[in-house]
């Protein structure tokens, strides 16, 4: 029996949501991206090879969703990056440093190159391993690893130009 | 190899936490010796943390998404519109014939209108202590004052029927051309704090159009002509609410 079941599919939508807020930086835009790709995964769920993981499978749909998305999308896509995901709130508990750093964090990250962004999430955030995320994107792992060093440095230093702002000085907007 | 060059895969792969025993010494040794390298890979690690600190609460939202329910198919997108417009005296009437009338621009270019829209709504949405300039306690004030500075009779509508309260207002400069009249902007949240805005604006041409509908980034827009004045609806809720609510709009302008 290796038919895969819509039960299967759906013990991974908080995963796939996960990533999907990250890379989108909305509420919004990240339940459309996973609903549209889990529509295309249950009407193409014969191409999915029983035995594979079925998590990097589901991701490689959703990445394909986005693409076109995207593709579809780009004279107008700057505004992405700054809708309501920065109103959502940390958890209950956090301190205002931790509200600050995640909202610096969330800025920093839209304002990566999409390809960047995907890598940092698939393996930060995910814990893909780069072969599995080379498969998720369909390229070579060394353009996984290249993506991933360049992502990583380029946040680093958005991050650390945004640090100021946590010592009471001044960022211009 | 502590003295040489550590490859750069393997400051990831440590950051990471996949090498095995061996090389993972190797990178420590490495790291030991160049702090320039040990504090990349800090800063990577900590990433890593951040990541989940501001994304894991995402796992244990509820959500409504299903595998294998399909979304209403195009033919049906206005259910949810009609249902609500038909609570209305004589709104089942106008909701067929907006539902007709509605154009589709969300493949070309985004008009101006609808763009300005989604920018001032991208803008200020996001303030929790700012969003507008005037409050909607002092709504009297703020109608009168932005109807002033158009140079013409301003209402804000009320979407209580579609569960949103103005929040309040603020001005915006003019997009197009010098001397052109300023723009005014409303700001609404319903109960779950989810916000609209309604950019209104002069339109010299004056005439009326039918609703159009616009997307740019997450944020969808509602927009139409009527009269001397240019509305637009931005919101990032579905597209067929942000129609149940334009035509709200509409309604109460027309009242």
């Amino acid at each position: 029996m290796s038919a895969l079941t819509a039960a299967e599919i759906e013990a991974q939508i908080p995963r796939l949501r996960r990533f999907a807020r990250a890379l989108t930086g909305s509420r919004d835009a990240a339940d459309d991206l996973v609903q549209d790709a889990l529509e295309r995964a249950w009407a193409k769920r014969h191409l999915w090879q029983a035995g594979t993981n079925l998590r990097a499978w589901l991701f490689a749909v959703m990445h394909g969703v986005f693409v076109n998305g995207t593709r579809r999308r780009r004279p107008a896509e700057s505004l992405d990056a700054q809708d309501g995901a920065d109103r959502e709130r940390v958890d209950g508990g956090a301190s205002a440093e931790t509200a600050i750093a995640v909202r610096e964090l969330r800025e920093a990250l839209q304002r990566l190159p999409d390809e960047q962004r995907q890598v940092v999430l698939l393996v930060g955030l995910e814990q893909f391993s780069y072969a599995e995320a080379a498969g998720v994107l369909e390229v070579p792992i060394g353009t996984v690893m290249s993506r991933l060093s360049r992502g990583r440095e380029r946040l680093r230093q958005l991050l650390e130009e945004g640090a100021p702002d946590r010592h009471g000085l001044r960022r211009v907007k | 190899m502590t003295g040489g060059k550590m490859n750069e895969a393997q400051l990831h792969a440590y950051a990471d936490g996949v090498l095995g025993e061996g090389e993972r010494a190797e990178v420590e040794a490495h790291l030991a010796a160049h702090a320039d390298d040990a504090a990349r890979v800090g800063a990577y690690r900590a990433q890593n943390d951040a990541l989940h600190r501001a994304f894991d609460a995402v796992l244990d939202e509820p959500h409504s998404l299903r595998v294998g329910a399909a979304r209403t198919p195009v033919p049906g997108r206005w259910r949810w519109g009609a249902a609500l417009a038909a609570t209305f005296v004589g709104g089942a009437v106008l909701g067929a014939l907006l539902h007709a009338a509605v154009g589709e621009r969300a493949s070309g270019a985004v008009a101006p209108i609808a763009r300005q829209a989604a920018l001032a709504h991208a803008a200020y949405v996001p303030e929790v202590r700012h969003p507008v300039e005037v409050a909607a306690s002092d709504e009297q004030h703020l109608v009168a004052w932005l109807s002033k500075r158009l140079g013409t009779a301003l209402r804000a509508p009320s979407l209580a029927p579609a569960g949103y309260r103005l929040l309040g207002g603020r001005l915006l400069p003019p997009a197009g051309e010098e001397g052109a009249a300023p723009v005014a902007l409303f700001m609404y949240e319903d109960a779950q704090g989810r916000r609209l805005s309604l950019l209104v604006r002069r339109e010299p041409s004056g005439s009326a159009t039918a609703f159009r509908f616009a997307r740019q980034g997450a944020t969808n827009v509602f927009y139409w002509i009527d009269g001397p004045l240019g509305y637009a609806l931005a919101g990032e809720i579905g597209r067929d609410e942000l129609s149940a609510v334009a035509q709200v709009v509409y309604r109460q302008l027309n009242s």
